[in-house]
């Protein structure tokens, strides 16, 4: 699958903050990670996204030094570190769960990597302090981690982490056990945090939403395989295949196959206007999103490019009307935001659905 | 709780007339139900209480006692109650054996620590089928009788036996432990082994190896982190297995009988002798008491501190 390489406008490539050729992790039969070359830019906020066992979570391992790789190069801003123990690489790991030390307190967490490192005691209870400061948790040094709100907890993680000044920080689903409102927060505090550090971070996560608001660049991986890395934006509007298609927000994936550069023909023999780079022939699924889809009159005559059907249900969710409309071949669902003047159509109308040709992508497998 | 309720209900029915406005459940409820909760359980606890009584507190009481009985010619008199027995107990010949059992038996326990937290350890990071099969393997020797098992320590550390036979082959002359402290501790760091492991398995089973993970991660060798992280949070089962192993080998008495020979008289062996040899009840019953004494304390910090492990 094709990578993004990381070269700047003006032509050079600067360093990578991680790099990985060929990077394969093996399991008895099974490829947890297969074959993997990756660049993370220096400072990026990087986000390795797919659904359970697609390996992100194995990939974030081998960066960590917690797995090592079956096969392949790991480098950190030019250094050869896969086969370094956990504890020789300049990177540290928010775990999911956070694995604080529930033996010691806060503070003691917090400056365990600092300990460590055989920073004197007054060095790491300062530096330690700072950390906590940070994260807003001055006043708690002393509690211990079962005293902690989850979030807190969390903090506590990241400080713990963020102490040791590492070259990269490693997040393994950081705010997956957190309540949804915190959730939000915490996206909010982790991204302006890790602007002010300027620290490149890289996370791990099942959650869509969350790669697509915090990250810079996405990689969606799935069975070991990257399928796309790109901005948010890229891979909502462009995606590479069926699978980041369907897997990042909803759409609808509506078959045909392919005339020529410009028609795709769809399974109901209607033409639709797409710029697509696939041959003549290749069989393709026009991914539409619900909310690029706009319903108009039976006999209407709309804009860009429409197909005919007729509507199976109606939702109304306070801010937007959701349709299922049943096409000769298939549903679909469209989502209208309720706008003042807006038509509102009832089961069992005949509609047109209609879009702007740019506002859908091809995709194949 | 359920049925209690309903013939509440049903008393308080029978008082006819506003039963609406009377409380279908009064404020004596929650009393009578506490208490006929506790009769419950010490009905349940009753058997255990008398067999604890009979087996145990009983005799208890009886060589207490005893130890403040005098001794005579013809047997024990319980009469003129008196501390000699106890004063009995600072002759330098008893302090010896005190102290000789009590190193020993530290010396056993530190050994099993040593021995079986590195196994115990290996054991909890295999896969589940192989941990299982290898907890059987340390607990088969409970299956053997304990007597058996001192004895074939017996011909293996004789003069001829197979170890020294051993040693002389590969050169390094000949071996001669048995009836000696050397076989004693032997025969009870292999007897003791298995109740050092179970709780050391069980406490660091427990330990979310994220944790040490997590210490790897922060920048610490293998050996800090067993120090820093495995070590505290296990430490309830080093207490727990501690304790296992030193009270009976404090007070054992078949293992230094079979191993140890005539040489070394520990205080299991020296307190048999004075109920059945020196015919000084009283003395045994004293050392016996305090030999108990030091087992309560043990066991009262086992408790304390290492109970939730087991």
């Amino acid at each position: 699958m094709s990578v993004e390489s990381m070269d700047r406008e003006d032509g050079e490539r600067e360093l990578a903050a991680v790099s990985m050729r060929s990077i394969t992790k093996r399991f008895g039969d099974v490829y947890a990670v297969d074959d993997i070359d990756l660049d993370i830019a220096d400072g990026e906020f990087f986000a390795l996204l797919g659904p359970s066992g697609c390996g992100k979570t194995t990939t974030l391992r081998m960066v960590a030094g917690l797995e090592f790789p079956t096969l392949g190069s790991l480098k950190i801003y030019g250094n050869e570190v896969g086969t370094l123990a956990p504890n020789k690489r300049p990177v540290n790991t928010v775990f999911q769960n956070y694995a604080l030390f529930p033996h010691m307190s806060v503070l003691e967490n917090v400056g365990f990597g600092l300990k460590m490192q055989g920073a004197s005691k007054a060095e790491t209870k300062t530096q330690a302090m700072e950390a906590i400061e940070m994260v807003q948790l001055q006043g708690m040094e002393k509690r211990r981690p079962n005293q902690l709100s989850g979030g807190q907890q969390q903090r506590v993680a990241l400080a713990r982490a963020l102490v040791n000044r590492p070259q990269v920080l490693l997040l393994d689903e950081p705010l997956g056990a957190l309540d949804l409102k915190l959730r939000q927060e915490m996206q909010t505090e982790l991204k302006s945090l890790q602007r002010e550090l300027g620290i490149t971070f890289v996370f791990v996560t099942h959650d869509q939403e969350e790669a697509m608001s915090m990250a810079d660049r996405i990689a969606v991986m799935k069975d070991g395989v990257l399928n796309q890395v790109a901005s948010p934006e890229e891979i909502y509007e462009r995606p590479a295949n069926r699978f980041v298609a369907d897997f990042i927000g909803h759409t609808n994936l509506l078959e045909g196959h392919v005339v020529d550069r410009e028609i795709v023909r769809l399974s109901n023999g209607a033409d639709i206007p797409v710029k697509t780079d696939l041959p003549s022939g290749a069989k393709v699924e026009v991914s539409l999103r619900p909310e690029r889809a706009f319903l108009h009159p039976a006999s209407s005559t709309p804009d860009g490019a429409w197909v005919d059907g007729a509507v199976k249900s109606v939702t109304y969710l306070g801010n937007a009307y959701v349709y299922q409309v049943a096409l000769d071949w298939m549903e679909i669902d469209v989502r209208e935001e309720n706008r003042p003047g807006l038509e509102v159509f009832d089961p069992g109308a005949p509609v047109r659905v209609a879009f702007a040709p740019d506002a859908v992508s091809v995709v194949t497998e | 709780m359920v049925r209690n309720r309903d013939s509440a209900v049903l008393d308080r029915d029978d008082n006819a007339g506003d039963a609406r406005a009377e409380l279908v459940v009064d404020d004596q409820f929650e009393v009578r139900a506490a208490k006929a909760e506790s009769r419950r359980g010490l009905l349940l606890a009753l058997p255990a209480w008398l067999y604890l009584m009979v087996l145990f507190v009983a005799p208890l009481a009886i060589v207490t006692v005893y130890s403040f009985a005098t001794r005579t010619r013809s047997g024990t008199e319980l009469s003129g109650w008196n501390l000699d027995s106890y004063r009995k107990l600072g002759e330098p010949i008893v302090r010896d054996i005190l102290f000789r059992s009590l190193t020993l038996a530290i010396i056993t326990t530190v050994i099993c620590l040593v021995i079986a937290y590195p196994f115990s350890y290996y054991l909890a990071t295999r896969p589940e089928r192989i941990r299982n099969v290898m907890l059987v393997f340390v607990m088969i020797p409970f299956w053997t009788n304990f007597l058996v098992r001192n004895f074939a320590w017996r011909v293996i550390l004789g003069n001829d036996g197979p170890l020294t036979r051993v040693t002389e082959t590969v050169g390094l002359g000949e071996v001669e432990l048995l009836f000696t402290p050397v076989a004693v501790v032997l025969g009870l760091v292999y007897g003791f082994l298995p109740f050092m492991i179970l709780p050391l398995y069980a406490a660091i089973e427990r330990v979310d190896g994220r944790l040490l993970e997590a210490s790897r991660d922060l920048g610490a060798t293998g050996f800090e982190s067993f120090r820093q992280v495995l070590l505290p949070l296990t430490m309830p089962g080093v207490i727990a297995g501690s304790i296992l192993v030193f009270v009976p080998s404090l007070g054992a008495y078949v293992t230094p009988e079979i191993l140890g020979g005539a040489k070394t008289t520990l205080l299991g062996s020296y307190i048999v002798i004075q109920f059945l040899t020196a015919r000084n009840w009283p003395f045994g019953a004293a050392l016996s008491f305090v030999l108990m004494a030091i087992m309560l304390v043990a066991t009262l910090i086992y408790f304390r501190k290492g109970g939730r492990t087991l």
